[in-house]
């Protein structure tokens, strides 16, 4: 009785031996040659530069002077919000790849983030991402050609839930201290 | 007339320029005009009214570009993020 059943159990270690044989042989290949990742553009830390150069230089000849200043010295540009040359009592800060923020002029008081991104779907060199100064221009001009169309395509949260309230803060901070120094500077030369 | 493109690694691009007075040249904006919209981008014209306020204007049709504009810049439009 004994000898069928272990030539029964041999036969079965066998027969799955032979099936699982192909799962197995794969599996070993696959630990020896990983396989590659799928091809992506190098990284050009130039050509990333460049890119920022050049969109540089088209914020600089579409905004005014004090908003290239500002995106220069500081990374951000605060404009006034509104439809009109009268200001509304509220103005944006526009950073790169970051919401939009309103907030109150005088108060550092935040209103609301607005998410909104403009991504390229050719992807050309692998990424969606505009150069900042370039993402920051696209914000400018549907805010500044739009206003309640660009907030409209955008989510709207309560300040706090992408950006850091207290950065914000420091950055308006930031923001009085530049202005005041430009005042002052203005003086200075129209003085000289 | 110039028509620019963002794109993401480079910067802005040249899609088309011309000069809108002539007819050939006019041909050839408004198709590269038409070009990028069907693609989906945006097309914005910056703008500065006579107290020197830079401002801009989106545009959805060749014909609502001032004559005299000297750009037209097209972006990747807007998603909620």
């Amino acid at each position: 009785m004994s000898a069928p059943l272990a030539l029964a159990g041999l036969l079965f270690a066998a027969l799955t031996g032979q099936a699982l044989a192909p799962v197995a042989r794969r599996r070993v290949s696959a630990l020896r040659h990983p396989r590659a990742a799928p091809a992506a553009p190098d990284f050009d830390p130039g050509r990333e530069r460049r890119a920022e150069q050049r969109a540089r230089a088209l914020l600089r000849s579409c905004v005014g002077d004090r908003e290239w200043a500002m995106y220069r010295d500081l990374g951000f540009i605060s404009v006034a919000g509104g439809v009109g040359p009268r200001p509304a009592g509220y103005a944006y800060l526009i950073y790169p790849h970051r919401p939009i923020v309103a907030y109150v002029p005088g108060e550092r008081r935040l209103l609301s983030e607005y998410c909104v991104r403009f991504p390229d779907s050719e992807r050309p060199y692998g990424s969606e991402r505009l150069p900042d100064a370039d993402d920051v221009l696209a914000k400018w001009l549907a805010l500044a050609a739009d206003e309640r169309g660009l907030v409209g395509e955008a989510n709207m949260h309560l300040p706090g839930r992408q950006v850091d309230p207290l950065a914000v803060q420091r950055d308006l901070a930031r923001l009085e201290r530049w202005e005041a120094a430009s005042v002052t500077a203005g003086a200075s030369v129209r003085a000289a | 007339m110039r028509l620019l493109r963002m794109k993401p690694g480079h910067g802005e691009i040249v899609v088309a320029e011309g000069d809108i007075e002539v007819a050939e040249d006019e041909q050839r904006l408004v198709e590269a005009f038409r070009r990028e919209l069907d693609a989906g981008l945006w097309a914005a014209v910056p703008l500065q009214d006579t107290s020197g306020r830079r401002r801009a204007a989106m545009v959805r049709d060749f014909s609502d570009i001032p004559r005299d504009a000297e750009r037209v810049i097209f972006f990747p439009r807007a998603a909620g993020g």
